[in-house]
């Protein structure tokens, strides 16, 4: 238990977190940990061996920082409560119940779209669960540098326009003005395709999506272009939300992931397989409410190999990963599994009633697929 | 016993940590090493954890094709042009919100400026709240007041504000000027849809009216204290010679509060300059709008942010340049 308290103390003063570490301090603390391995070998169980700089500076901490998109309802949204709720909050909570055994030690930040890689590369957020597209530019150590988890919706662009204002397709909005968010994937592919069906436009782009929606709502542009999922959940949130009508193309893909950095890797095996779990556990049935039959299930009986090593039982899936050994039921618990999040915050059981489309599991044809648990 | 000899007179030798006309020099060589130490250390620091991350500072990307619109821009821009051409459209985008800028309010300032010293007591008091309201307002609040409140309520078509000459919608701020063919025309509604020869943007419109009020303020303000700094004594001059209250502001006070006015004028054009990147809150494609989106698609983030420091601060200094030239030409030439 002593190592603990000693990488505790000592691990968020360097790390990978770009501060100005002394060359002295640093050779201080390679010492100390040159040591380490001695002290964890006679260390009591419950002790991980691994450990990631970052996983170490949240648990010293005590809470996850979490970045999010804030007035996003469905994926992630402040209630009148004052409490977040949505997908993307829920892969929050599942991940600090993962790594701290509560969903509830989150810290949100909320972030615009062009805040979002800027605060994740300078470490003022542990995690980013905000409706971000993986694309190679963010994912590539030459471009933003990103780790990407498991895509946690498959979605792609749409086009929103006020009802019965004869905007049926892309080519009706011809030298139309369109408002965009600015740092968003959706402002390249509306100019990709604008520029394939040579249709001249003019794109409106404001900072935040609060003051893009404005400018829609204002009537200053004919149409606002974002994620279909986005504009669904936006709409609810409007005067009257049937005043404004999806059109059917989809003018890309946009698969929507969570992301940490690429300098920590333990970190974000962490997250990658805290997600998977969720997904896993869909496919396996488990639930939020019957996840503790199972597991009593599992201890008792030996032949259940798959449950007792994917639950923890057996095995050490927890301690490769620098987790629990349990941390896949402390996240089911926190936010139940994939289906159970999808349905609660986007699906039949929100305001935004969204099919599950292509984030149904694979066995359903859809793209939700765990890699195995072995 | 022979009289003492005065001691022969030897030179004075003082230690160089105790001679004051070597120690400013070695303090000054201590403090500079420590100034370039200091950024050898941050710059050390940035290059050490941009390798670790692998992102080196690399100046390639501006010349790929920016593939994003923007939308407005008096320099020809498409999306299959480079990130150069890009920025440099939002530096000329930048430079006309800020000359536009700068003469608007300038306009602005000196009339509300004069205006305090007014004798009509209802314009004094109208000068006094508008430069007390508008100066304590953050001005981002104030662009998306004038942007979503002002601008975005404005009617369309047959229902647009008309003034002769000038049509104020929606979708634009439309003002009468020459046609093809020097020919004067003014806005005119064709297919339900304004077009005149001069068209401004809502997004330009707003900016510039959020800046010229906003810096108009406080360019009121340097005003009155130039006019103020002017003594009693020439005004009572001007008075004794019959002269009327306008003449004798233009023609005896304004030139001796010009030399008090021009530094302080100097200090709110540099902040004007500035304040005009929050162009981005009400949708102008600026250079700082611009810049962000680069950033975003790029994630160069440090050479970005460099470029936008780097053309900010010239355009700080030139403005610097202009007003000190300025100050020169206005200053008592003393013989």
């Amino acid at each position: 238990m002593r190592s603990i308290t000693v990488a505790k103390a000592v691990r968020p003063l360097f790390g990978k977190a770009p501060g100005l570490g002394s060359r002295r301090l640093g050779l201080a603390v390679t010492a100390l940990l040159a040591g380490l391995p001695l002290l964890t070998a006679c260390a009591p169980e419950g002790a991980t061996g691994l450990e990631s700089p970052k996983m170490s500076q949240i648990k010293a901490r005590g809470r996850l920082i979490c970045g999010v998109e804030g007035k996003l309802p469905g994926f992630s949204f402040v209630e009148s409560s004052g409490a977040y709720s949505g997908l993307d909050v829920d892969v929050c909570k599942a991940v600090a119940a993962s790594l701290l055994g509560d969903p509830s030690k989150v810290e949100y930040r909320d972030l615009n779209s062009t805040e979002r890689f800027a605060a994740l590369a300078s470490g003022e957020v542990d995690l980013l669960s905000r409706n971000t597209t993986m694309t190679l530019s963010r994912d590539s150590a030459g471009g933003n540098g990103l780790s990407f988890g498991p895509t946690t919706f498959y979605d792609g662009q749409g086009v929103m326009a006020p009802t019965g204002s004869g905007i049926n397709s892309l080519k009706d909005l011809a030298g139309k003005p369109i408002c965009v968010e600015s740092g968003t994937t959706t402002e390249l592919n509306l100019a990709d395709r604008m520029r394939e069906l040579k249709v001249p436009y003019t794109p409106l782009k404001f900072q935040t999506s609060d003051q893009t929606y404005a400018a829609y709502l204002g009537k200053r542009c004919v149409a606002v272009t974002s994620d279909r999922s986005q504009l669904a959940g936006k709409r609810t949130s409007f005067p009257d939300p049937s005043a404004h009508t999806l059109l059917p193309e989809v003018l890309s893909k946009e698969p929507l992931t969570p992301a940490t950095t690429n300098g920590d890797p333990v970190w974000a095996d962490a997250v990658r397989w805290t997600v998977y779990g969720l997904m896993q556990a869909e496919e396996l049935g488990i639930t939020q409410a019957n996840v503790d039959a199972k597991l009593a299930e599992a201890k008792a009986s030996a032949n259940l190999a798959d449950l007792r090593r994917f639950l923890g039982v057996e095995g050490d899936f927890g301690r490769q990963l620098g987790l629990p050994a349990d941390f896949v039921v402390k996240s089911i618990k926190a936010s139940g599994n994939y289906g159970e999040i999808f349905d609660r915050n986007v699906g039949p059981g929100s305001r935004l009633k969204l099919d599950r489309g292509l984030n149904r599991q694979w066995k359903d044809g859809g793209l939700i697929y765990s890699p195995p648990f072995r | 016993m022979p009289a003492a000899e005065p001691p022969p007179r030897q030179p004075v030798t003082i230690a160089w940590w105790r001679n004051r006309r070597v120690l400013p020099w070695v303090i000054q060589i201590l403090v500079a090493l420590l100034v370039l130490l200091l950024i050898a250390f941050l710059l050390g620091n940035l290059i050490r954890n941009l390798t670790a991350a692998g992102m080196l500072l690399s100046w390639r990307w501006l010349g790929q094709p920016a593939s994003f619109d923007i939308a407005e821009s008096l320099l020809p821009f498409d999306a299959a042009m480079p990130y150069w051409r890009g920025l440099l459209a939002g530096l000329v985008n930048t430079l006309r919100a800020v000359l536009t800028g700068l003469v608007g309010a300038t306009l602005l300032g000196t009339a509300a400026g004069m205006a305090a010293f007014s004798s009509n007591g209802l314009l004094r008091a109208l000068v006094r709240t508008y430069v007390e309201v508008v100066r304590n307002i953050p001005l981002l609040l104030q662009l998306v007041f004038w942007y979503f409140v002002v601008f975005l309520t404005l009617p369309n078509g047959t229902a647009a504000l008309q003034i002769p000459g000038v049509v104020l919608a929606k979708s634009g701020l439309y003002v009468a000027g020459f046609a093809e063919g020097l020919r004067w025309a003014g806005p005119q509604l064709v297919n339900g849809v304004w077009q005149a020869p001069l068209r401004l943007s809502v997004e330009f419109s707003a900016l510039i009216t959020g800046l010229v009020i906003y810096s108009g303020a406080f360019i009121a303000e340097v005003v009155r204290g130039g006019i103020a700094a002017v003594p009693r004594g020439q005004w009572e001059a001007a008075a004794s010679l019959g002269l009327r209250w306008f003449t004798t502001l233009r023609r005896i006070v304004l030139p001796q509060a010009l030399r008090v006015i021009i530094p302080g004028l100097n200090t709110q054009y540099i902040s004007l300059a500035k304040n005009s990147s929050l162009a981005v809150a009400v949708g102008y494609a600026d250079l700082y709008s611009v810049a962000e989106t680069t950033l975003n698609q790029t994630g160069r983030a440090v050479e970005v942010v460099v470029l936008l420091m780097g053309a900010y601060l010239i355009l700080d200094l030139l403005i610097s340049a202009l007003m000190n030239g300025l100050n020169h030409l206005v200053q008592i030439k003393e013989r």
